[in-house]
């Protein structure tokens, strides 16, 4: 039967070219730059890369990159959460004002932002003094790190929290609580599954920005090797001194840490919105 | 003796903002009863609901179940089952996990919750779809998880708000004697909203009907839909059409009442060809037809009648009717009403020919 194998049509044209399109786009402004960056790197024999990525200095940059980073994401996935909440269940004067202010981060050139923390935080600073009293010290020290990072990642949770918080069915709870639930319970039970990925794709793609962040972050570290200095200054650095190679395969392990942090994420959206849509 | 009643509203008001959506409510509910909630779109019947299950604060006025108010106990603490509109079934939780749910809140031990799901599963048919989530479900699959979890806590009164609505036509009717069943089954005083005529009467021990925000009149569906009280409930319920002299029929000429309008209804209506048999041929009046419609197992016919269009109904086997054709029609009955109130009158003819047997 000849028909039975006619190409089945689309519903919806211009398949074919959008695709086009989207590959064109994404080749140019992702795969190709990337792909050079390969191509760098395999100026350096496999044992020499291995030796590159793996030098102490390295080592110790990616804990300070992974560990501060970590931290500023979940404190961000709470903050985000709490901040969106309120954005989204309460009304009180000066919630717009609130609302447009999470989206600073985004728009503040990152120096801006690392320049005005350090001051802030510096021994003379008045936050610096306030935890300076408590034997705190922020600017220079991995917590400044922290800091930075939680300022640039936070528009990340709460932006990808609103909107679904926005869209939770108010029934949900009421449903909850006519089968006698208590609130806390009733969140955690029920509204939080339901935001769950959107928290899930907020935190990794504040983790992921942040292990890259280096603007803000430069000013607030001290770069001391081996206590504040993350791997995107390391690998400036080896800019600088024109070490081409050692650069970008450092920036090869960083592009494979945010390869795998997205990727994780994708799993796990895929797996809630298999529930959601009921495909199984 | 006073009744005695298990659910109670007394003087029951509610406004949102400036528009009142409850005014004076005042009913009880005697105890294991069925209970439809029927009327118009935005009277009012979803808010009584939802105040019954603490969803909603009343702004005056007292609710009382088995005979203590229960106003200021947060729906939580009501031991209330609610059958939501579009069931809000917890979509990351399975079908399982949603009717343990109740459960699990009320600290249960594992083995009588693990029981009672698996009771409630047995009890709606659907012991398969346990390791499912709400969403690999059909809307009438969903419709009964909703009614087990709802009711796996044994709550004393369910509440049901259109629970029929958002499944199609023919799973409805289904859906509505099953719910009848399992309703009688379990024994649960139960009460349930919808806009469906056909629906509260099929299903309800008793109906309260709403409009405007107002209760116009509570009975059994037999006495709601024979003896309407008020000018609401006679248009509200049945096919009427209306007409604003019914004493322009002969038999009606003479009624003793005020009213002036009238609701006529297909039932009580006879429509009879030129020579075929009319039992009251004498009080009959000739009509034209200027409508036919098949509706299934009838033909439904619109016939005008000294300048009224009336709705009348022949059956399919009776001799067809033709659009033009002069007919022969007899009315055994309408419910006249004025302002506040709605009554029956009967064609004088029907008198009259029983005297003469008599
Ligand atoms: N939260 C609210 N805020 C403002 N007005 C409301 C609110 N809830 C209900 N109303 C109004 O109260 C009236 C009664 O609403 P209700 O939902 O009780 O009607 P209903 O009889 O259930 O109607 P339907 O059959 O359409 O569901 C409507 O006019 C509605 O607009
Ligand atoms: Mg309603």
């Amino acid at each position: 039967m000849k028909q039975n194998k006619r190409k089945q049509r689309r519903v919806i044209p211009g398949f074919g070219l959008s695709l086009g399109v989207t590959i064109t786009i994404l080749s140019l402004i992702v795969i190709i730059p990337l792909c050079s960056l390969v191509i760098f790197t395999a100026q350096l024999s496999p044992a020499e890369f291995l030796k590159t990525v793996t030098s102490a200095r390295v080592l110790a940059s990616y804990k300070v990159s992974f560990t501060t980073a970590l931290t500023a994401s979940l404190i961000n996935a709470v903050m985000g959460l709490i901040i969106a909440w309120v954005l989204v269940r309460y009304d009180f004067p000066g919630k717009r004002i609130m609302d447009g202010m999470i989206e600073i981060p985004f728009a503040l050139p990152t120096a801006v932002a690392g320049i005005s923390l350090t001051h802030m935080t510096v021994d003379s600073g008045w936050v610096g003094q306030l935890f300076g009293r408590f034997g705190i010290e922020i600017a220079y020290t991995r917590i400044g790190i922290t800091v930075a990072l939680v300022f640039i990642g936070i528009p990340f949770v709460v932006r990808s929290v609103q909107p679904v918080l926005e869209k939770v069915d108010p029934q949900y709870e009421e449903a909850a609580s006519m089968l006698g639930a208590e609130k806390s319970y009733t969140f955690f039970r029920v509204i939080l599954p339901e935001i769950l990925p959107s928290l899930i794709a907020g935190f990794t793609m504040a983790f992921a920005r942040c292990l890259g962040e280096y603007g803000s972050v430069v000013f607030i570290a001290g770069n001391m090797p081996f206590e504040t200095e993350i791997t995107p200054l390391l690998i400036m650095s080896q800019l600088q001194e024109y070490d081409y190679a050692s650069a970008t395969s450092i920036a090869l392990v960083m592009l494979a840490a945010a390869f795998l942090i997205l990727f994780v994420n994708a799993v796990l959206q895929s797996r809630s919105s298999k529930i959601v849509s009921g495909i199984e | 003796m006073e009744k005695k009643y298990y659910v109670e509203m007394r003087g029951v008001n509610k406004s949102f903002g400036s528009f009142q959506a409850s005014k004076d409510i005042h009913f009880g509910i005697e105890k294991g009863k069925l209970i439809g909630l029927l009327g118009p779109s935005g009277s009012g019947k979803t808010t009584i609901l939802r105040m019954l299950a603490g969803l909603e604060t009343e702004d005056s006025g007292d609710i009382l179940i088995d005979g203590n108010i229960v106003n200021h106990i947060p729906a939580s603490k009501r031991g209330i089952g609610f059958v939501f509109q579009n069931y809000a079934l917890f979509r990351y939780l399975t079908v399982y996990e949603n009717i343990a749910f109740g459960l699990r809140v009320q600290k249960w031990p594992k083995a009588k919750i693990k029981a009672r799901a698996e009771e409630m599963l047995q009890l709606v048919g659907l012991e398969e779809t346990a390791k499912r989530y709400p969403n690999q479900l059909s809307g009438g699959q969903r419709q009964r998880i909703a009614f087990a979890r709802a009711l796996a806590p044994e709550p004393q009164l369910l509440l049901l708000d259109e629970p029929f609505a958002a499944v199609d036509a023919k799973v409805r009717q289904e859906l509505r004697s099953w719910l009848r069943e399992m309703i009688t089954r379990v024994g649960v005083t139960s009460i349930f909203v919808t806009h469906d005529q056909d629906e509260a009467i099929e299903v309800a021990d008793e109906i309260i009907v709403t409009n405007q925000g107002r209760i116009e009149q509570i009975g059994s569906p037999k006495e709601i839909y024979r003896n309407p009280q008020t000018p609401f409930v006679a248009q509200f319920i049945g096919q009427s059409a209306e007409v604003d002299n019914f004493r322009q029929f002969t038999g009606f000429t003479n009624a003793e009442s005020n009213a002036e309008r009238a609701i006529v209804r297909p039932e009580y209506i006879t429509v009879a060809k030129q020579g075929e048999f009319l039992k009251y041929s004498l009080d009959a009046e000739e009509g034209v037809v200027e409508q036919t419609a098949f509706r299934g197992n009838e033909i439904e016919l619109k016939i005008r009648l000294k300048g009224n269009l009336l709705t009348a109904r022949r059956l399919l086997d009776d001799a067809p009717v033709e659009v033009g054709e002069h007919v022969r029609v007899f009315i055994s009955r309408v419910y006249a009403f004025d302002e506040q109130k709605a009554y029956v009158i009967e064609n004088a003819a029907l008198n009259t020919q029983e005297s003469l047997v008599i």
